[in-house]
């Protein structure tokens, strides 16, 4: 079983109104000093099986194409756990 | 009589009031099933606004994967007339049909309004019937609709006449450069947020019928 970690986070240059929304929230309800909130996603996918070259280049093609829009989001691709 | 297709996707809402409107228009409805690998014997397709797939991961991100949609890109190529209203034209976009993304509206909010626009590219398959500069009204609903892409591409839609409708009276959603919606360079494919169909009748009061020549446009453009 493998285990790959997929983060997809909104590139800097783009505003994102809802972390905005957050940064607001975070200050009201009592922290201090909030500069900026980044809101992003998070994919946590399980394969059976190793995770070997030919899936990875799959599962890397599908990250660009599916999971982020590279127009406005930024993504890394990692494997937290191979067994 | 010109058929014009209107794809259902799970989830889509606006694809009844499309078919009214290609009827009100004069042209034949051609019901299409997102599941579908072919658009059959159709003369130009409009991709309805809604929620296809609940809007999961991103609006259209889902949508644009539908087995018929590469038929639609494939005759897209070829000079098929093809129409995007509001998720629809986030799917387009997904597909690459046309540059950029919609976004979350600038405010967070969903917008629902009647919203005047100013008209700019008029040799589209869809825009033919207006004038450059007329300034009309239909509705806006949506709550992704702010259009975002990089300054180089912004310049490029600008600089090559590609930018079809404006908001005019106010932005809605924080669009880049005020702009409601945009073109391929061919002017076949059209997307915007706005919804012309719901703007086609007297009946249903403001804001009157200045979506109508959406379609009629695209029966000129085909009957010639």
């Amino acid at each position: 079983m493998a285990r790959v970690v997929v983060d997809v986070m909104l590139k800097p240059e783009i505003l994102d109104p809802q972390g905005r929304a957050v940064q607001g929230a975070l200050t009201r309800l009592g922290l201090a000093g909030v500069s900026d909130v980044r809101q992003g996603k998070r994919f946590e996918i399980t394969l059976d099986g190793d995770l070997d070259a030919d899936r990875e280049t799959v599962l890397n093609r599908l990250a660009e194409e599916l999971l982020a829009n590279p127009v406005i989001e930024d993504f890394t691709v990692r494997v937290a756990e191979q067994a | 009589m010109t058929k014009i297709g209107v794809i259902t996707f799970p989830g889509s809402l606006d694809d009844g009031d499309v078919q009214r409107a290609v009827r009100v228009a004069g042209a034949e409805p051609v019901p299409l099933w997102h599941a579908a690998t072919t658009i059959g014997e159709v003369d130009a397709v409009v991709v309805p606004g809604g929620f296809s797939y609940g809007d999961y991961l991103r609006c259209g991100a889902i949508a644009r994967f539908a087995p018929i949609m590469a038929d639609v890109v494939h005759h897209a190529g070829d000079g098929l007339p093809v129409l995007g209203i509001c998720n629809g034209f986030q799917i387009l976009c997904e597909t690459h049909l046309l540059p950029g993304v919609l976004t979350r509206n600038e405010s967070l909010h969903y917008v629902c309004r009647d919203q005047a626009l100013t008209v700019e590219r008029t040799d589209t398959a869809w825009t033919n019937e207006y004038e450059t500069g007329d300034r009309i009204v239909i509705p806006v609903k949506h709550g992704e609709g702010r259009y975002v892409a990089d300054d180089a591409t912004l310049d490029w839609l600008e600089g090559e006449g590609l930018v079809v409708v404006r908001y005019a009276d106010g932005n809605p959603n924080g669009s880049f450069r005020d702009i409601a919606g945009i073109s391929n360079e061919a002017g076949n494919v059209v997307g915007l947020m706005p919804h012309p169909e719901h703007a086609v009748e007297d009946l249903t009061g403001t804001p009157g019928t200045d979506g109508l020549r959406f379609f009629t446009s695209a029966l000129q453009s085909l009957v010639g």
